[in-house]
């Protein structure tokens, strides 16, 4: 085995568990989005906020981690229902760019009163898992890596066990595709809504709390991995949670790849821009993904 | 007193004007604008040379969203190309201002033309993510070409001469962006009295149907993003001469969606509503500066939390003006005028 195929090994084994946790916001994102059809365009400052929550009820306040944990879960509960119940439902029926608006100046005012409350300092997060690394055959892994992508597989099987099986997934489902008809069948669509928004906010607290272990610290830059959602629900298909998984896999491997084999030619930088030159390369190519629903236009 | 509107020609109702008190007021309103330099203080001229870029730049993306339909997210990215390309332009290629200015707007506009054409094939929310990516895509490459741009170190740009005379303070500069912002207001007015208007209000209300119609859906969506990249690189070349150095940080997302906010607060698809949402925004931070300092005596810590005070309050505007008056300032400045204008009457 060659030094190459152990660094590009390596390279694909982080980005696949970096793409785990990308398929995690991007669940988030589609979540709503099949739900209730609206776009949350600050993917970056909920999963922002469930990290920095996290950290506060394990380090300022000091609670052990069978309590942190649901505190932090039932505070991203609360947020996903005071933005569903506040924000979104009085723009119901409103124009698309009005709901895009509104998602920007949730995020803002998220993102504000983060900064008031705990400054913009980098906060050191609390190690969940072990830091030392275990060897995959010659690569060496981070068990934070392993893990996280464990979770997420988790996460992602139950949520699409939901999703197909469960009664309020189908009744999910049904509400994104024809608001009024699910209403006529007896679906509670506000309801929906408001449990689409309360499972994205916990799913991107989970991931802000993954991610924040990985790194090791907690910060502002957190919000601007949550942008590569985008080219992850774009690959993936806007409506598919399978579409999430297998896109923010792909998309984590991408960016490692590129990142790995195109920095020392284009001088650095190259892992933040590659996912978004994949993205317009999809969009042009095969606009709905690999598993979205295609839309039919009708006048 | 006025009730309704009763044409008998085409060509009164193609009219700017329709009446006497719009040409005075615009008469006083320029008269003004000429003597405030005279009369304001180093820092409001600074605050007032912004609120004449913002203008221009908000009527460019509200000819693309408000009027043509087509949402944007990378209006940022085009003020970046204007502002670079002015700059650049000047430095290697020692082209005078007059000749830069122009020259910057055109590459703009090409550059809009390209990023333009995701918008022949999605809609909507697909072409907000298009632009989304196009904003990153530019953004890399202006940190990262350092050739050209000196990236992360900044870009310092020479003052320009107009007719020899350096435009090197506030004031000048002043009458040079408003100079250019007074005829963009006036070119947009009379870009919605042509074909090219009427084809972008149609394609916005339904592009498939204007389609059926004979409007060209591929000329003018492309012709939308053309337009608006130019003033967007008018704008940008602007604050190349306002602010004199260039970093890429005075690009980021967060100036996009300011924007956006600008023509959504202000009002889509009009232009009082630019003007309006320009002045709104830009305006904003200043407010709560002054605020802070004169809580200063209570909160001594008010200065520091400028940032995050300022954050909230943008996405509180943002959400309640979505929220209760989704048409925006204009609408509520046409409500005082028809309150003004009728009453006693209620319509």
């Amino acid at each position: 085995m060659g030094d190459q195929l152990v660094f590009m090994l390596q390279l694909v084994i982080t980005g696949v568990a970096v793409g785990g946790v990308y398929s995690l916001m991007a669940l988030g994102f589609v979540l709503i989005f099949k739900a209730s059809s609206v776009v949350n365009f600050g993917p970056g400052e909920l999963v922002l906020f469930g990290a920095y929550v996290a950290w506060a009820t394990i380090l300022p306040m000091k609670m052990p981690l069978w309590l942190a944990l649901p505190v932090t879960l039932g505070v991203a509960i609360l947020l996903g229902l005071v933005i569903e119940r506040g924000v979104l439902r009085p723009l119901i029926g409103e124009p698309i760019i009005s709901v895009i608006m509104v998602t920007f100046g949730v995020a803002s005012v998220i993102r504000g009163v983060l900064n008031m409350t705990w400054g913009s300092d980098t906060r050191p997060f609390p190690g969940l898992f072990s830091q030392e690394p275990f060897h995959l055959g010659p690569v060496p892994v981070s068990p934070v890596h392993l893990w996280s992508f464990v979770w997420v597989l988790v996460l992602l099987a139950a949520f699409s066990v939901f999703f197909k099986f469960s009664l309020t997934g189908t009744a999910m489902r049904a509400t994104a595709d024809n608001q009024q008809v699910a209403q006529s069948l007896g679906v509670s669509v506000k309801r929906v809504f408001a449990l689409s928004w309360c499972i994205a906010t916990v799913v991107s607290t989970l991931a802000g709390i993954i991610l924040g272990s990985v790194r090791g610290g907690v910060d502002f830059s957190l919000a601007d991995l949550g942008l590569k959602v985008f080219p992850v629900v774009i690959l993936g298909g806007l409506e598919s949670v399978a579409g999430a998984i297998i896109g923010g896999v792909l998309i984590g491997v991408l960016e490692n790849l590129s990142g790995g084999y195109l920095d020392p030619i284009m001088g650095g930088g190259v892992k933040e821009v590659a996912p978004f030159v994949a993205l317009v390369v999809i969009l042009m190519l095969r606009p709905y993904g690999l598993f979205g629903k295609v839309q039919i236009e009708r006048v | 007193m006025r009730c309704g509107g009763f044409r008998i020609s085409y060509r009164s109702d193609e009219r700017i004007f329709d009446t006497a008190v719009p040409v005075i007021a615009v008469v006083v309103l320029i008269v003004a604008l000429g003597l405030a330099p005279r009369y304001a203080t180093t820092y409001w001229l600074d605050v007032l040379n912004r609120i004449g870029i913002a203008i221009i730049g908000a009527l460019g993306l509200n000819i693309l969203v408000g009027y043509a339909g087509q949402i944007s997210i990378g209006h940022a990215a085009f003020l970046a190309v204007g502002a670079y390309s002015t700059a650049i332009l000047e430095a290697n290629a020692g082209l005078p201002f007059y000749l830069a200015l122009p020259l910057a707007a055109l590459v703009t506009s090409g550059f809009g033309l390209v990023f333009g054409i995701p918008s022949l094939r999605l809609r909507g929310l697909y072409l907000a993510i298009a632009t989304l990516a196009a904003h990153f895509i530019t953004t890399y490459g202006i940190i990262h070409w350092e050739s050209m741009t000196n990236g992360v170190l900044g870009l310092m740009v020479q003052p320009a001469t107009v007719f020899g005379l350096p435009l090197d303070s506030d004031a000048r500069v002043f009458y040079l962006i408003y100079a250019l912002v007074v005829p963009a207001t006036f070119f947009t007015r009379n870009l919605f009295r042509t074909k090219v208007g009427r084809a972008f209000i149609a394609i916005r209300d339904r592009d498939v149907a204007a389609g059926v119609m004979g409007v060209s859906l591929y000329r003018y969506k492309l012709l939308a993003f053309v337009i608006s990249s130019f003033y967007a690189g008018v704008a940008g070349g602007l604050m190349a001469h306002h602010s004199r150095i260039l970093f890429p940080d005075a690009f980021t997302l967060l100036v996009a969606i300011d924007y956006l906010a600008m023509v959504i607060i202000g009002g889509l698809g009009s232009i009082l509503g630019s003007i309006f949402g320009a002045i709104f925004m830009t305006l904003l931070p200043e407010v709560l500066k002054l605020s802070a300092t004169s809580l200063t005596g209570v909160y001594p810590n008010a200065f520091g939390l400028i940032a995050s005070v300022r954050d909230i309050v943008f996405g509180l505007a943002v959400i309640l003006f979505l929220m209760y008056e989704p048409q925006g300032l204009a609408r509520i400045w046409l409500r005082v005028r028809s309150y003004w204008t009728l009453w006693p009457y209620a319509y």
